[in-house]
């Protein structure tokens, strides 16, 4: 026993030691990222963000220097917080906290305390900041607006959240990041690499040199600059046109699929969401749900495509073989199908062939040639698939894979999407026949509208649209956007529907927006819609509706007009898609006095109805 | 007629493994951007490479002194080195606060490291002495002032560090057949203690009765009941907490009591006493498995951890060497003291055999109070890592000590006596 005591002990004291480091060094990291931290300084040099220029070269968004005012709580020591707040322009209790909100965060990790200060406020700033420990000034990079327009396709950019930084190494608290439109899809293009230094520091805090003589530091690497397919005098301009009404415009380049304008109505001034005011400005955004100018209408908004859906069914007609380009169609202000069913028509001469059926919207023709369509095939099923097949090729009812992080996939019903509704697939052609006349369950986005026009330019083609043309001025390369997508109707078919389309100005529904000297093929709409007030399905002012391009025989551009509750489809889309035809083709207008009919003439009173509490009329 | 068995190599291997790591850790904890190649005397690894040195020509010196020259002057080196204690009060040098300094030139000696291998020479001879009985309380009461009168000096200095030391002797008394009693009342004074500390005196009082209440019962049934037996030593149990209430909180002085305070965790103060500590845990625990390469260490090199060449030293093997290198140097003490424990029970005679358990007691508090104060587990008192602690005389002290014995060793089957 006296021999094995101390044997006893010195074993078990190595035991204890080693279990305790084995804690200490395996099991607990939290004193492993603590060295890191208390040790290791790291200094971030943010680089500049690449600027964003518009198809012909003209700078839209360049940078300005911000100075953020940072702060580790860990090392902030007592202070005049009446003097700081003054300085930095706060009041005390909201320094507070926020020191206290960073402490939550991490009393090691620097936190954002006041965020992008101005020059002027950081040079005065800066004289007493030696005075506040643990206060630092990181400086960045925000942006600096060369346009007030074109916020929903520009984007913000705007401190990373907690979950951002979570996901993605790169991204510290403080950082910015890219939201919406092309800054948040090509934030790694945009944004550059942060140069990083690793500082080794002593135990009072004081900087002892690079860290291992600075092999892991790296320099930053400037943002690469980009340029759009936009073109910012056509933008600006559809904005202008737009103002005081919701909807989009969306104008494409039927040869290449760029974009050429990507206007949501309302929208805002870019340069809001800069500064110390973003937030403030964000805040009043995000809770307009209203008018919801964050949402981009032209990209997000599923509206049934009313009329201009009519040349589908004429092309899908003409594919399938159930209709030749003479044979003319009776049309009684609409017809009767089925029991007690009817289909109603405006006024217009009759009977019509497939040409002028397009130029008037003659709805009897288009829902008889759908049925036709559909009645081709054994079953309604397969009928509907063939049709749905069809549409998809032109990129309708899908995602289209534009380079926006924001869409719809709109609604192209096919066989299941019927066979849910009717237990046990009882249904035919007739059940669907709205589909025909652009109605019933189909949906689809202002984008995919200007896309589909722009395929029906080219006559049986189009590529993908997109926003982006070049990077530090190389074209993109990008196969998505480069490759043509053919749809499955044959080129010959699409000359009588583009026929149609262009009497729509020589004679047909929009003949008081002709464009002199240019050949502009068009399709108005119209489309019915509902809202619910008080729980009631109550019907608005319908959407006007236009598509249209131009010129007929070697289309420049193709676009789609949607104007909410803007009532027929000449009124304000027609105007509207004409004008900025002109305006891009012609760069001036002549036509002064329809552009200051569309600029004078507001829907907000049209809006205001459904909120007013107050029984109201429609379609005035 | 002297009969030389050979020195222990198994020893000496261990010693140099520790002596020469030490220095490699030394070497990194110290280095800055003044440093002028590996020897130079400037610098703090130069200096130690300089006493390692020098201890080698003292290992050789201490080998070659004939064995039976430790046992003759054994009293007289003791008393020589109570001298050197006592002659510091006239001519010592103060260093952060204690007087336990000889200055010469640029060196200054630290007798207190010296009068370990004194002490436990003085011991084993009073100890060997064929009258002396460790179970009369004469004799028990001799070896006692033969320990605690240099440590008593030593407290003096003040270093109530090195004083602590002496504790160590226990380790021989006991395998000498020191009553196990003595280790019972020891024991159950430090966990009054600690307890007192953590609960305050009164609730250890309730829990004194009630334990001495629950033994009673427990006990009910036989015949000897001895409840005087009982009463006092739950009176005493008792008054010795309200004096340890009184000396923690009256004659400890503040520094003291926050030592213990954040051992037991009753205060987390990482900027202040909890400073040392809290930075040493973070240095060796952000080692791993293999920790940072020597050198490398981010801790050690932005000198986060105070004192750390010398008492601090095992943090720097933690953060450059990882799970890997502190286990092994646990590990090379663990086999060295066993080795030495080995030895000590292969004596004839009993001088050696007391001895070497000195030896053994004196290395194993070091090692245990230092590691454990560096890896947070016992409190902040300032005695160096035996043979790794920068320090010539804390490196010379444990030289003479351990060589000492191995000269004994080497000698173990000489019939002189």
């Amino acid at each position: 026993m006296r021999r094995l005591l101390p044997f006893i002990l010195i074993v078990l004291t190595g035991f204890v030691f080693l279990g305790r480091l084995f804690y200490m060094q395996i099991v607990d990291e939290s004193s492993a990222i603590l060295s890191q931290n208390n040790a290791i300084k790291i200094e971030y040099d943010y680089p500049q963000r690449g600027y964003i220029f518009d198809r012909n070269g003209e700078l839209l968004v360049s940078n300005q220097p911000s100075y953020d005012v940072m702060a580790i709580p860990r090392e902030v020591e007592r202070f005049d917080t009446l003097e700081l707040s003054t300085l930095l322009n706060i009041t005390p209790e909201r320094l507070g906290k926020r020191l206290d909100k960073a402490k939550i965060y991490s009393p090691r990790l620097p936190s954002v305390i006041v965020p992008q200060l101005t020059k002027e406020e950081y040079a005065y700033f800066q004289e007493k900041l030696r005075k506040y420990k643990g206060f630092y000034i990181q400086k960045r990079s925000s942006r600096d607006y060369q346009i007030d327009y074109g916020a929903n396709f520009l984007g913000y950019i705007s401190e990373a959240n907690t979950a951002e930084i979570n996901n993605n190494s790169y991204y510290q608290a403080g950082d910015l990041i890219g939201r919406q439109g092309v800054e948040k899809q090509y934030e790694e293009i945009l944004r550059g690499t942060k140069g990083v230094k690793y500082i080794q520091k002593d135990r009072f805090n004081r900087e002892i040199g690079s860290y291992k003589e600075g092999v892991y530091d790296t320099l930053p690497v400037k943002g690469k600059d980009i340029t759009l397919t936009i073109d910012a005098e056509l933008q600006a301009y559809g904005e202008k046109l737009m103002k005081n009404k919701r909807g989009g415009i969306v104008a494409i380049e039927p040869q290449t699929g760029e974009i050429l304008s990507l206007v949501s109505a309302p929208s805002y001034d870019p340069d809001l969401l800069v500064g110390r005011k973003r937030s403030k400005n964000f805040n009043k955004l995000w809770y307009d749900t209203i008018a919801k100018p964050l949402y981009d209408r032209s990209l997000q908004a599923m509206y049934p495509p009313g009329s201009p859906f009519k040349t589908m069914t004429a092309l899908i007609a003409l594919q399938e073989n159930v209709i030749g380009t003479k044979e003319r169609i009776d049309c009684h202000h609409g017809f009767s199908y089925g029991r007690a069913s009817r289909m109603k028509c405006h006024s217009h001469p009759s009977p019509l062939s497939m040409s002028p059926a397009i130029a008037h919207s003659c709805n009897a023709y288009f829902g008889k040639v759908y049925r036709r369509i559909i009645e081709k095939f054994d079953s309604p099923q397969a009928g509907m698939d063939a049709w749905h097949d069809h549409l998809a090729s032109f990129g309708l009812g899908d995602f289209l894979g534009n380079d926006l992080p924001v869409g719809q996939p709109g609604r192209i019903p096919d066989a299941e999407y019927y066979n849910k509704w009717y237990p046990d697939n009882r249904w035919q052609a007739t059940y669907t026949l709205s589909n025909g006349i652009g109605q019933g369950e189909v949906a689809t986005t202002p984008i995919q509208l200007a896309n589909m026009t722009a395929t029906i330019a080219n006559r049986g083609w189009y590529y993908t649209p997109h926003i982006l043309k070049k990077i530090d001025e190389e074209p993109i390369q990008n196969k998505k956007y480069t490759t043509k997508n053919i749809t499955t109707i044959d080129p010959e078919n699409f000359e009588p529907i583009i026929e149609g389309m262009f009497g729509v100005y020589e004679y047909g529904t929009a003949q008081f927006a002709q464009i002199p000297g240019v050949e502009i093929c068009g399709k108005t709409g119209t489309a019915e819609n509902y809202t619910k007030i008080n729980g009631e399905r109550t019907q608005l002012t319908d959407h006007s509706i236009f598509v249209a391009f131009a010129p007929k025989d070697d289309p420049k551009i193709a676009l789609a007009v949607f104007v909410e509750n803007g009532y027929w489809g000449a009124r304000y889309g027609g105007r509207i898609a004409s004008l900025m035809i002109e305006k891009y083709l012609k760069d001036e207008i002549t036509r002064t006095d329809l552009e200051s009919w569309v600029m004078s003439h507001s829907l907000e009173e049209e809006y205001e109805k459904p909120y007013s509490g107050e029984p109201f009329k429609i379609n005035q | 007629m002297n009969k030389s068995t050979g020195f222990d190599w198994i020893s000496i291997i261990l010693f140099l493994l520790l002596v020469a790591f030490g220095w490699v850790n030394i070497y990194s904890a110290s280095l800055n951007d003044s440093a002028q190649g590996f020897f130079d005397l400037s610098q703090t690894y130069g200096r130690q490479g300089l006493f390692i040195g020098l201890s080698i020509v003292l290992i050789i010196f201490i080998l070659s002194v004939e064995a039976k020259f430790y046992e003759r002057f054994s009293s007289v080196i003791y008393l020589a080195s109570l001298l050197s204690l006592l002659g510091l009060f006239v001519f010592g040098k103060t260093i952060s606060g204690a007087t336990s300094w000889y200055a010469f030139g640029g060196f200054s000696i630290q007798p207190s490291e010296f009068v370990k291998a004194a002490t436990a020479l003085a011991l084993a001879k009073y100890l060997s002495d064929i009258q002396t009985n460790i179970n009369s309380f004469k004799h028990q009461l001799g070896a006692f002032l033969i320990i605690v009168l240099p440590a008593i000096l030593i407290v003096l200095q003040p270093d109530a560090g090195s004083a602590l030391v002496h504790a160590a002797f226990f380790f021989p008394l006991y395998r000498e057949g020191l009553s196990g009693g003595y280790l019972l009342v020891g024991l159950s004074s430090i966990s009054l203690f600690v307890f007192t500390l953590l609960f305050g005196a009164i609730w250890v009082s309730v829990g004194v009765v009630l334990l001495a209440l629950a033994i009673l019962f427990l006990n009910r049934k036989k015949k000897k009941k001895h409840i005087g037996r009982y009463v006092a030593i739950s009176a005493v149990s008792i008054l010795f907490a309200f004096s340890v209430n009184y000396i923690f909180y009256n004659l400890f002085e503040q520094h003291q009591r926050d030592r213990f305070n954040i051992v037991l965790g009753k205060e987390v103060d990482s900027k202040g006493i909890g400073y040392n500590t809290n930075q040493s845990e973070i240095a060796i625990g952000s080692g791993g498995w293999t920790g940072k390469g020597w050198t490398q260490g981010t801790q050690t090199k932005g000198n986060f951890v105070p004192e750390q060449h010398t008492d601090y030293i095992f943090s720097t093997v933690g953060e450059e060497w990882g799970f890997a290198g502190t286990a092994t140097v646990v590990l090379l003490f663990i086999t060295l003291l066993m080795r030495l424990i080995f030895l000590a029970e292969r004596q004839k005679s009993k001088f050696s055999r007391v001895y070497g358990y000195s030896v053994v007691g004196i290395l194993f508090i070091h090692f245990f109070v230092n590691i454990g104060m560096v890896i947070g587990i016992f409190p902040t008192v300032g005695i160096p890592l035996p043979f790794f602690s920068y320090g010539g005389s804390g490196l010379w002290g444990f030289t003479i000590l351990l060589f000492i014995f191995i000269k004994l060793d080497s000698n173990r089957k000489a019939t002189y006596y």
